[in-house]
């Protein structure tokens, strides 16, 4: 009897079954790293005296946190990304071709239900949405990977979290993950894989279960897994694996195998914020008083997919970002930029006076295309508003979903949908 | 092996943006990551602290990103070992991957003060603040860890291992 989790480490480790607590030595179906951790990998890698990658079809390697290259040392980091990949032969996206990366490689097929993929990246357990055993790790582990094409992993025990009935309009993915986050704390989930079933979750669209999944380490998971069905497999069509593999999805044997069981009534779930300077700080938007603010935020590897700005762009449209607000919309990859001009969105956003930007991770880690300054306050669609998160160690962060989002840019304050629009133009997801 | 130094003690959640903002990674040298060391948590850090001297928290400190630079630049600020409750885990295992002690123990956390002198025995866990005149012992790590920390890390661990030597 074993978890979803357990199953795959096991069948990545040459073992019958693993038991959390174990230490294994799991193969990698991906290996990836970033513009900011890249080049450390690669510094540790070339300690190795090893000459090739394990594998480059599966070594990964994506220019976004700064990228456009904001200042020389940042153009440094790309190139040495860039230099390495082109001499690997690893699978590298350059600017104008690409996104953020978590946006990107479900989008490219690069992942998959029942795979291991590690990422030089806290945000890698994004992938848990498609049924992967998906976790973040530093440089140095995955220069190892690079190399040698596994590595360590302690077994995690694994929570379930159960959303019960229907979600209310206007809530999404984002509102679920704050939810439990709120609920649990920080380090609620540390050391854990979370996994998420219920009515409520399996009518969850994909970009929802993306945003879900992303946010698990803000509960400090080790992944955040979802099961795989109908809406699992209709997204693996609409994008098939680039290397033509064939994924196995597995399912928890039973209950008892979890080391915990939460469950929450979806229809008590209200749009979220998650005020300073933890996402665990969380209010019901209608309980969040009055909060002026300067900036809105709409992108991320959490909510930077294509419905996201759906919902964004139904709130926005003739309506006006307030005159006392910055409005920055950052689609998550280029297909996203591209799709969503197809549609007239990015026209919607433009004509209520947003900015929208090339696809970067930038303002979500205080890098830079938004960065604030002291005593500033910015509505974000990102995933963490520590202290000093977006820019000066005095402005403030409040996460929410993109309804939020963009209804606080039109009145320029901490607002719910509901206040802006009174009908749900868009289903939220 | 034994480390000594002076408690730069915070509390609870401790997170990397904190330990190393983001708006200095666009480098990733350890020593020049060391200047912004707790700049957004404690800007006196860097003028304060000493060769040697002893981070102290409560729980799941290095919480947030996977950035390697934030164990980094602790490293190289000088500090010698962090003792809290509790670590984030990508943080524990970057810290451990690159060679910094890390010891969890709430006693240890809960009866020193900042300023306290300490001193770590790494091979027993020990650790003694000399001030107060108390010793406690650290949660053992589990055999698979301490065969990475006794290589020196984990790029000298896997140098053994693909060289065939490991034991």
């Amino acid at each position: 009897m074993a978890t979803v989790s357990e199953k795959i480490i096991a069948a990545h480790a040459g073992r019958d079954s693993v038991s959390p607590g174990d230490f294994a030595n799991v193969a990698c179906d991906i290996v990836m790293a970033n513009d900011i951790t890249g080049p450390l990998s690669i510094k540790e890698f070339n300690k190795l005296g090893v000459d090739r990658v394990f594998d480059p079809k599966k070594v990964v390697m994506v220019p976004d946190h700064f990228i456009p290259a904001k200042d020389i040392n940042s153009a440094i980091q790309a190139k040495a990304i860039r230099e390495f990949s082109r001499e690997q032969g690893c699978v590298y996206y350059e600017t104008g071709r690409a996104g953020i990366e978590h946006v990107l490689l479900p989008q490219e097929g690069l992942v998959g239900p029942g795979q291991v993929v590690i990422g030089a990246d806290s945000h890698t357990c994004t992938y848990g949405a498609l049924g992967a055993f998906a976790t973040g790790m530093g440089s140095t582990d995955i220069a190892i990977a690079m190399a040698t094409g596994d590595i360590w992993m302690k077994v995690p025990h694994t929570i379930k979290f159960v959303f019960n009935g229907k979600l209310q309009p206007w809530v999404g993915g984002k509102d679920i993950i704050l939810h439990i986050i709120g609920d649990i704390g920080i380090d609620g989930a540390l050391y854990a894989a979370m996994e998420f079933h219920g009515d409520a979750i399996h009518a969850l669209e994909m970009d929802g279960r993306f945003t879900i999944a992303n946010m698990a380490i803000e509960a400090g998971a080790k992944t955040g897994l979802f099961p795989v069905d109908e809406k699992t497999e209709a997204y693996l069509s609409a994008h098939p694996s680039k290397w033509g593999c064939s994924y196995k999805s597995y399912e928890t044997d039973s209950d008892s195998d979890y080391s915990r069981i939460i469950e929450y009534d979806a229809a008590s779930i209200e749009p979220t914020v998650a005020f300073p300077h933890l996402p665990s700080n969380t209010k019901k938007v209608s309980e969040a008083g009055d909060v002026s603010i300067d900036q809105v935020v709409i992108g991320s590897c959490t909510n930077g997919r294509m419905s996201d700005l759906q919902v964004a762009a139904s709130l926005l449209k003739d309506r006006k970002v307030h005159p006392n607000v910055r409005c920055i919309v950052i689609p998550g990859s280029q297909k996203v930029y591209s799709d969503a001009l197809d549609e007239g969105l990015l026209k919607t956003f433009m004509d209520a006076g947003a900015v929208v930007s090339t696809p970067t991770c930038g303002p979500c880690l205080g890098g830079y295309m938004g960065i604030l300054a002291p005593g500033e306050r910015c509505v974000s669609t990102t995933n963490r508003n520590f202290v000093g998160r977006m820019g000066s160690p005095q402005s403030e962060v409040y996460l929410a979903g993109p309804a939020v989002a963009a209804a606080s840019a039109v009145t320029g304050r901490i607002s719910g949908p509901a206040e802006v629009s009174s009908t749900r133009e868009v289903a939220a997801r | 092996m034994t480390l000594q130094g002076k408690v730069h003690k915070y509390g609870a959640d401790v997170d990397t943006d904190v330990i190393i903002p983001a708006r200095y990674l666009n480098v990733s040298d350890a020593d020049l990551l060391a200047e912004h060391c707790m700049e957004d948590i404690d800007p006196e850090f860097r003028e304060r602290k000493r060769e040697g001297d002893m981070i102290v928290a409560t729980s799941n400190f290095g919480c947030g990103s996977s950035r390697e630079h934030a164990p980094l630049a602790i490293k190289a600020s000088g500090i010698s070992c962090v003792i809290a409750y509790s670590f984030a885990r990508i943080f524990f295992r970057n810290a451990i991957n690159i060679g910094l002690p890390l010891l969890e123990c709430p006693e240890a956390v809960d009866s020193c003060e900042a300023g306290d002198i300490l001193e770590v025995d790494l091979s027993r866990g020990e650790i003694t603040n000399t001030t107060r005149g108390t010793t406690f012992t650290a949660k053992p790590y589990p055999e698979f860890m301490m065969g990475i920390i006794n290589a020196g890390g984990l790029v000298e661990h896997t140098k053994r291992r693909l060289e065939g030597n490991q034991s």
